[in-house]
């Protein structure tokens, strides 16, 4: 450098001006994503327990996929890398857990990078997303990749099995085959509902243990990062339809119980449709958005070409999000009196 | 208007400078529908690359004849009458084709791009110029809908123009409409990045239909 610049400005220190509420707290994007990865330990444990190597690797290649995309694109744009702050790393990890066992591995990688490149960053980056970029991730590898991400392994539950046995999920048998063929596969309905609550059955890595994954949203509600407001109108919506519409012999015989632990609905419903930044933030918002989600997952359930809507559901609710936020939003303190007042 | 006309800026301003699909953002519609195959595009590209020099040609020769107050229906004549030109001669000469697209050839007399360009140039120049410039806003929709055929084409399908060239398919999203406007959303980010950063444009399309 030459001569040492003349008199220069000191950093200014800065002042924040923003409009209310000014609340004060420990929270931070960073502990907030790392809390949620980690609420999604238990599911994650369970999921390598039952499908072994290949969830690990899968696992793999999304997270170092993702956060490699992250830093990339954000070296890219010139803006300030944020790798550290945990979220390239939950959509990573949210993405593995929708992604079956056994998939080639370029899938993850390509799916990461549709979700935090093309879905994420190009929107704006995080907060601006309009869609949840794990579900994007996966819809779009789902349609690109058809056939490798529909054929599902059953569980092996030993580590280093690499020739897991393809077999169907629940839902699609039951799409496909009816209740009946459901029943033969797992013998009675006790078994078929203790399977799905433990994890022991076909489908995408972290979907299928009900239990873990109810441990760990049980752990987010309690620190109150996630409220009911979202999942539960969405799973008692599910099982309410699905209750009503869901059977073969007419009206209200469904089969509720299965349909609510079957599928992504309980990992969707906690874990994606929870999300800050693509769900609504008014809170007969979300009840609403729940309720939606729930709706059109059975729609497409029962009456769509696809045998599991959750996905779907989300995307699809994600867009309505802002309106469902403006039309819901309450009325500002002060205003209906100013409205009565004479001039 | 004037007689000094530049011919290259209009040609460049076609092709580049107001690209239809990826500056104007007009026609969208037929440029995500058609564009699941080279060929497809290609000959789509080529009816309106005819259909624009015809109708700026006449637009420019009648300009002075037009009473201003029923000019758009008029023009809306002449666009639709070289559209049924098209039309017949693509049915007799290219059944094939004809059968796969004949919905969106009769879409041409709808197209923004073809009215606008008639309103906005054929009406104030003189015949000359408004034939170039029907001819490069034509090649410049011609080129947009090749370059999105190749990419949707050669990813969703691994072929080009047919031929198989990859023996999987990479992306299948990418031939379905979904990826239609992936394919077009990335390229105009592209082609946006690349004027900002070599030509010093401020980048930016507007939106259309």
């Amino acid at each position: 450098m030459e001569a040492p610049a003349k008199e220069q400005p000191k950093e200014p220190r800065k002042l924040i001006v923003s409009i209310g509420p000014h609340v004060h707290d420990t929270e931070s994007t960073a502990k907030i994503m790392w809390t949620v990865s980690g609420a999604l330990l238990p599911a994650t444990l369970m999921s390598v327990y039952y499908f072994g190597m290949p969830a690990i690797l899968v696992m793999l290649v999304c997270l170092i996929s993702s956060m490699v995309s992250e830093a990339a694109v954000q070296w890219m744009l010139k803006k300030p890398i944020t790798i550290t702050d945990g979220s390239a790393f939950l959509t990573g990890l949210l993405l593995a857990m929708n992604l079956p066992a056994n998939v080639p591995l370029y899938i993850p990688a390509v799916g990461s990078f549709v979700a935090i490149v093309i879905t994420k960053h190009l929107f704006g980056g995080l907060g601006f997303n309009i869609f949840n970029p794990a579900l994007i991730g996966r819809a779009f590898v789902l349609i690109s990749f058809p056939k490798l991400m529909t054929t599902y392994v059953e569980p092996t539950m030993r580590v280093m099995a690499m020739d897991a046995k393809t077999t169907a999920t629940p839902l699609v048998l039951l799409k496909e085959e009816g209740m009946a063929k459901l029943l033969e596969v797992f013998h009675t309905k006790a078994a078929l509902y203790q399977d799905l609550f433990l994890g022991n059955r076909a489908g995408s890595l972290g979907e299928t243990s009900v239990i873990m994954l109810l441990l760990g949203a049980a752990f987010l509600l309690m620190k109150r990062y996630i409220t009911w407001h979202v999942p539960l109108p969405f799973i008692a919506t599910v099982g309410i339809l699905s209750w009503l519409f869901g059977g073969k012999e007419g009206l209200m015989t469904g089969d509720a119980i299965f349909h609510m632990m079957s599928g992504g609905l309980i990992l969707g419903a906690f874990f994606m449709a929870t999300d800050y930044v693509t769900g609504p933030s008014v809170r007969s918002a979300q009840v609403l958005f729940g309720i939606s989600c729930g709706a059109l997952t059975v729609l497409i359930r029962l009456k769509g070409g696809y045998p599991e809507g959750v996905m779907f559901a989300i995307l699809l609710m994600n867009c309505f999000a802002p309106l469902l936020d403006r039309g819901m939003r309450s009325p500002v303190f002060g205003k209906a009196e100013a409205k009565g007042v004479k001039k | 208007m004037s007689n000094d006309v530049n011919y290259g800026t209009i040609i460049k301003n076609g092709i580049f400078g107001e690209n239809p699909v990826f500056r104007l953002a007009l026609s969208l519609c037929p440029a995500v529908a058609v564009t699941s195959g080279v060929k497809n595009g290609f000959l789509m590209g080529v009816a309106v690359f005819f259909v624009m020099i015809m109708v700026n040609g006449t637009v420019s020769l009648l300009r002075n004849y037009i009473n201003p107050k029923v000019r758009i229906p008029s023009y809306m004549f002449i666009i639709a009458t070289w559209v049924t030109v098209t039309d017949l001669v693509m049915a007799a000469f290219a059944r094939d084709v004809y059968k796969q697209m004949g919905l969106y050839i009769m879409l041409i007399v709808a197209f923004a791009i073809v009215l606008s360009r008639a309103e906005m140039f054929a009406s104030k120049n003189k015949l000359l110029p408004s034939i170039v410039d029907g001819a490069a806003m034509g090649m410049g929709f011609l080129l947009a809908l090749v370059m999105l055929g190749v990419f949707r084409e050669f990813l969703g399908k691994g072929s080009l123009w047919g031929y198989q060239i990859l023996d999987s398919k990479p992306l299948l999203i990418m031939i379905l409409p979904t990826g239609g406007f992936f394919a077009m959303g990335l390229m105009m980010g592209w082609l946006n990045w690349i004027d900002r950063k070599f030509f010093g444009g401020t980048g930016g399309g507007g939106g259309g239909h």
